[in-house]
């Protein structure tokens, strides 16, 4: 051991395209030394599905439907910041209602985001009752989203110049009671979150990123809040309606009154958010103004004005992960000339590299997991051991990933 | 699906579900379907962490061309007799991806689907009956 220990062997492990905590395929390249992590490198791109070069053949009503299909967990968020911009390229009022529906349906599909986000976490370590007790809160989020546009995962709401739905008075009673039902269950979650042993030996002081890579790295969402940055597209820059509705930047030291910028910490921001967002859906419902739902309700009309539009938009919203990015350019055309699409988790997957560094191969699925990709997975690690490979699959990391949390409980 | 259920619960179903590139979508909607509200885990089906434990191939998504080579290197890790379910419009037709250069799919071009599940994305209840078919079909793969 001591002869041997002078000329440390580290081993390159790749995760993925098929990996473990991940949602969409994405690879890795660990450089491992013993257990620690050393050096990590990320590939992306299996899931390139060239939606923007079908944007560029498509009207601008057909492309709401394609967009709604970049991810189906923020299958609103890409429609509507597509709309913004092009409202903005069009210079398209929308009606003042429109503005109130808007915010409730995308605080909505924060709720159910970080609820199922809550749910994936606990399970990467190892936690799977708490993974069927969020995925059961999240099933009420998903029952009100089929009860105010008629379906579960893509909702089909959005339309350039205003929503397609229209949220009546008889619905009210529906969504208070659901409102009330995520209320009493908060605390619930809350003790079992941010109380539990378990939790909290496996979170607290792991997957660190520090205020100041968050910002030379550009983090955005919950992932760079929860390290101290003040960056909320809804504050800074409010659309829709929530210049009327009071609420803040929210970060992890409103509860502990410290910044870590752990996994922790990621987890206590998105729990608060999720009371946040049941407070801006009650404050829009208080708020909402009587009025038109869409500015132009003829879909033919609306195509035969943007047909005429020549210029170019930007559409910037504040989704569960953090700030999309939309980018539209008319040229007189029927389709747009120009589409740039700018997910959250493109910002998101640097900061891995000084969250993983350093911290052991267990670890990897909760830190992964903890900035909330919107990827998919697929589950296969090799480690490669002085040239002999043996494979790692998921569910071996997953039982490293388990180990570890009972050795840690003893 | 009521006929020839009862014969074929003498065998629980492991599901190894592979994401080809698709939205989440119907990803999000086949654990959904693990969960309290539906959960299929009463019947034994349950999702595995490898293919060489699974005797169903759930493949969501348009089969991108980095993901062609996995996807069929995936199936046939599996033992026989195995069945394969496409879940969501994107792997039965390309969908809204239908002219996309960077697609190989719909997903019948790479393996021998077995089962269509249809919907953008499936409901819960769907994706058991798809799952539900496909025990059918392996029971009668094994009486021969």
């Amino acid at each position: 051991m001591n002869s041997k220990s002078a000329n440390k062997i580290t081993y390159q492990i790749p995760v993925g395209p098929i990996h473990p905590a991940l949602k969409e395929p994405v690879q890795f390249e660990f450089e491992i030394e013993g257990e620690r992590i050393i050096d990590v490198d990320v590939s992306v791109g299996h899931v390139h599905r060239s939606v923007e070069w079908a944007g560029t053949r498509r009207n601008p009503i057909q492309i709401l439907y394609l967009a709604e299909r970049i991810c189906g967990i923020c299958s609103y968020c890409h429609p509507m910041a597509f709309s913004l911009a092009t409202e903005r390229a069009a210079e398209i009022d929308v009606p003042e209602r429109a503005q109130y529906i808007r915010v409730i349906h995308q605080e909505l599909e924060r709720i159910c985001s970080h609820v199922l986000w809550a749910g994936v976490a606990a399970h990467e370590i190892g936690f799977d009752s708490v993974l069927f007790l969020t995925w059961q809160i999240r099933e009420k989020a998903l029952d009100l989203t089929e009860y105010l546009t008629g379906n579960r995962v893509t909702k089909g709401i959005t339309m350039i110049g205003g929503v397609r739905r229209d949220i009546t008075k008889d619905m009210y009673p529906k969504i208070m009671e659901v409102m009330k039902y995520f209320k009493d269950n908060f605390e619930k979650i809350r003790k079992i979150f941010l109380d539990d042993k378990t939790f909290k030996l496996r979170t607290q002081g792991c997957g660190i990123l520090t205020k100041e890579d968050a910002l030379k790295l550009c983090a955005c969402g919950p992932t760079t809040r929860a390290s101290g940055v003040k960056k909320d597209v809804r504050v800074d820059q409010p659309y829709f309606a929530f210049g009327d509705l009071d609420f803040d930047y929210i970060t992890p030291d409103i509860l502990t009154g410290e910044v870590n910028g752990d996994v922790y910490d990621r987890i206590i921001v998105r729990l608060l958010e999720v009371k946040g967002s049941i407070d801006l859906i009650e404050q829009c419902l208080d708020k909402m103004p009587s009025g038109d739902i869409v500015s132009e309700e003829k879909i033919a009309k609306i195509l035969s004005i943007l047909k005429k539009v020549n210029g170019e938009g930007i559409g910037r919203m504040e989704a569960p992960r953090g700030e999309v990015f939309h980018y539209v350019k008319y040229n007189g055309n029927e389709s747009p000339h120009h589409w740039k699409v700018r997910a959250p988790t493109y910002n998101n997957i640097l900061p891995w590299i000084p969250m993983l560094k350093g911290n052991q191969i267990a670890d990897i699925p909760i830190v992964a997991a903890s900035t909330d990709p919107c990827m998919s997975c697929t589950n296969r690690v090799a480690i490669i051991d002085n040239g002999k490979k043996y494979q790692l699959d998921k569910q071996k990391l997953y039982e490293l990933s388990v180990e570890k949390t009972r050795r840690l409980m003893k | 699906m009521a006929k020839g259920l009862p014969k074929s619960f003498k065998k629980s179903l492991w599901v190894y579900h592979c994401n080809s590139g698709s939205c989440n979508g119907c990803d999000i909607e086949i654990i959904a379907a693990l969960c309290p509200r539906y959960d299929v885990e009463r019947f034994g089906i349950k999702l595995v962490g490898s293919p060489r434990h699974a005797d169903v191939l759930l493949v969501t998504g348009p089969v991108t061309r980095q993901m062609s080579e996995k996807v069929k290197r995936i199936y046939e890790q599996m033992p026989d007799p195995k069945a394969v379910i496409c879940v969501g419009n994107c792997g039965n037709t390309g969908d809204v991806f239908y002219e996309a250069y960077n697609l190989v799919g719909p997903i019948d071009n790479i393996l021998p689907v077995d089962i269509y599940v249809i919907g953008c994305p499936p409901r819960p209840e769907n994706i058991i009956n798809g799952v539900a078919k496909a025990w059918v079909k392996l029971e009668t793969l094994e009486a021969k």
